[in-house]
């Protein structure tokens, strides 16, 4: 049997894994719910005046981003992996690394888009500085894909174990170092009046990088794992 | 074959490994701890005050060669970690997993000592300053290495998945370093440089220098004696560790066998 186009097959992926999130589509909501959670936590435990929750609501709102993403990203191979058809994958005659930039593209479309739209309303939660409300999306914007791809590779190593949510973070949470700090360093950058473009240059910049080269290492780390 | 080659093929078995590592261990383990006794006294007795922090510097000659042997280490983990992704080479998998709790433990070290200097210095244990931030992250990186080393239950496929974490962490590092440098810093520069003229008195650097061999010295012995823990464990089966087993067991047991 001849195999048909990588075209083919790469759309034939994304129906599938877009499909198979919409059939299950409350799924979804947990990773805002979780960032919702996280951020409503905040004002409880610091007090809920608007000068203490206004210089720290783009730092909160990045983090919780980030943690619920961290959550999300479990989902990533976990299903694929049980049933086998990530094997299949692996096996097929496509570039591994074109089908596997597909799901990461997919997982970022149902996990960290709607944290983006989501993110003005646990802005305005916390107080956000409303010269901040523009910035603070797009910023994400940059940020959750650089997050999405990183934590692919990640959790390309990590996905035959049982229990692997703990090893996970401490695995993707020194990748996310530079990510956080140029994301949320921006927007802190815009809230003093300083020039915040730069950091958002490097932030896409990455982001180019990492498109290029995070699904061959993440390829080459589900080699590794499914051997 | 030429002689080189072939030494380099001998090297990479197991039992060859093994033996020099045997023989290699107490040299490395005892001229680390003389020099390094040599060089604390240097450092803790005969070098001069400084002119500005008093006695509290002092605790440089132990900070800085461990800090060197925090990034020195990763940096041969990496290495082997390359090695073994590229050529396959089992040797290699040991070596960079043996590494990795080590330059953990020199990094950790590294930490503790700063604060302690942080103290006196800065006035606080603990500063977000850009060094230090970028050494913490270093440690959780070898955490990380050390965590997937120990998560995957076959040993060869734990130490390919852990050596590729360990490469990424290569690309991730210059990547946290630069960026917090951008974010923060209070740290002061680098007072010993290879290039140019270092920035310390002549009778404080070679204490320095003498510590940082005996910190080199020691992390080998301290890798050779964990790979050797290593090959023996990946090579249980096989007849070399057999025929090492029953030497070591045949003073007691001569009379069963």
């Amino acid at each position: 049997m001849r195999p048909g186009s990588t075209r083919a097959a790469c759309l034939a992926l994304l129906r599938r894994d877009l499909l198979l999130v919409w059939r299950r589509r409350g799924d979804t909501l947990t990773p805002l719910l979780f960032a919702l959670i996280v951020v409503a936590l905040f004002p409880l435990a610091i007090g809920a005046q608007m000068e203490t929750l206004r210089p720290i609501a783009v730092g909160v709102v990045f983090v919780a981003t980030l943690l619920a993403g961290l959550l999300a990203l479990d989902s990533l191979f976990r299903g694929d992996y049980e049933d086998g058809s990530l094997e299949q994958l692996v096996v097929s005659p496509h570039p591994l690394a074109l089908l596997l930039a597909c799901k990461i593209a997919v997982h970022w479309l149902t996990t960290a888009l709607p944290l983006i739209a989501l993110s003005p309303l646990l802005g305005e939660l916390l107080f956000l500085d409303p010269a901040l409300r523009g910035l603070l999306p797009l910023a994400l914007a940059l940020t959750t894909p650089l997050l999405s791809l990183i934590g692919a590779v990640c959790v390309a190593l990590t996905v035959g174990m049982q229990r692997s949510g703990m090893l996970l973070a401490l695995l993707v949470l020194p990748l996310y170092v530079p990510v956080l700090i140029f994301g949320a360093g921006a927007c802190n950058a815009a809230q003093m009046g300083l020039p915040y473009l730069a950091p958002l240059l490097w932030l896409a910049a990455g982001l180019v990088l990492a498109l290029v080269l995070a699904p061959l290492a993440c390829a080459a780390a589900l080699r590794i794992s499914t051997s | 074959m030429n002689t080189l080659t072939y030494w380099f093929h001998k090297l990479g078995s197991p039992p060859t490994f093994y033996r020099i590592a045997t023989a290699l261990q107490p040299w490395c383990y005892g001229v680390a701890l003389v020099l390094g006794l040599i060089g604390l006294y240097g450092g803790l007795v005969v070098a001069p005050k400084d002119y500005q922090q008093g006695d509290a510097y002092r605790i440089i000659f132990v900070h800085v060669p461990c800090a060197w042997m925090g990034l020195f280490a990763y940096l041969f983990m990496a290495v082997n970690a390359f090695i073994a992704l590229v050529w396959r080479i089992k040797l290699n998998e040991v070596l960079a997993m043996a590494s990795a709790p080590v330059g953990a433990a020199f990094t950790f070290v590294t930490l503790v000592t700063g604060s302690l200097w942080g103290k006196p210095m800065w006035g606080t244990w603990w500063t977000w300053d850009a060094r230090l931030t970028s050494e913490l992250f270093l440690l959780f990186l070898y955490f990380g290495v050390i965590g997937l080393y120990n998560a995957i239950e076959d040993r060869r496929q734990a130490a390919r998945a852990a050596s590729f974490l360990a490469l990424i962490g290569v690309v991730n590092l210059p990547i946290v370093h630069f960026s917090v440098n951008w974010w923060n810093t209070l740290h002061q520069g680098s007072t010993v440089r290879l290039f140019g003229p270092s920035r310390i008195d002549a009778s404080m650097l070679w204490p320095l220098l003498l510590l940082a061999i005996a910190t080199h010295l020691w992390f080998f012995g301290s890798v050779l004696a964990r790979a050797r823990g290593g090959l023996i464990e990946l090579d249980a089966g096989k007849d070399w560790v057999r025929t090492l087993a029953l030497a070591q067991s045949k003073p007691t047991a001569s009379g069963v066998t």
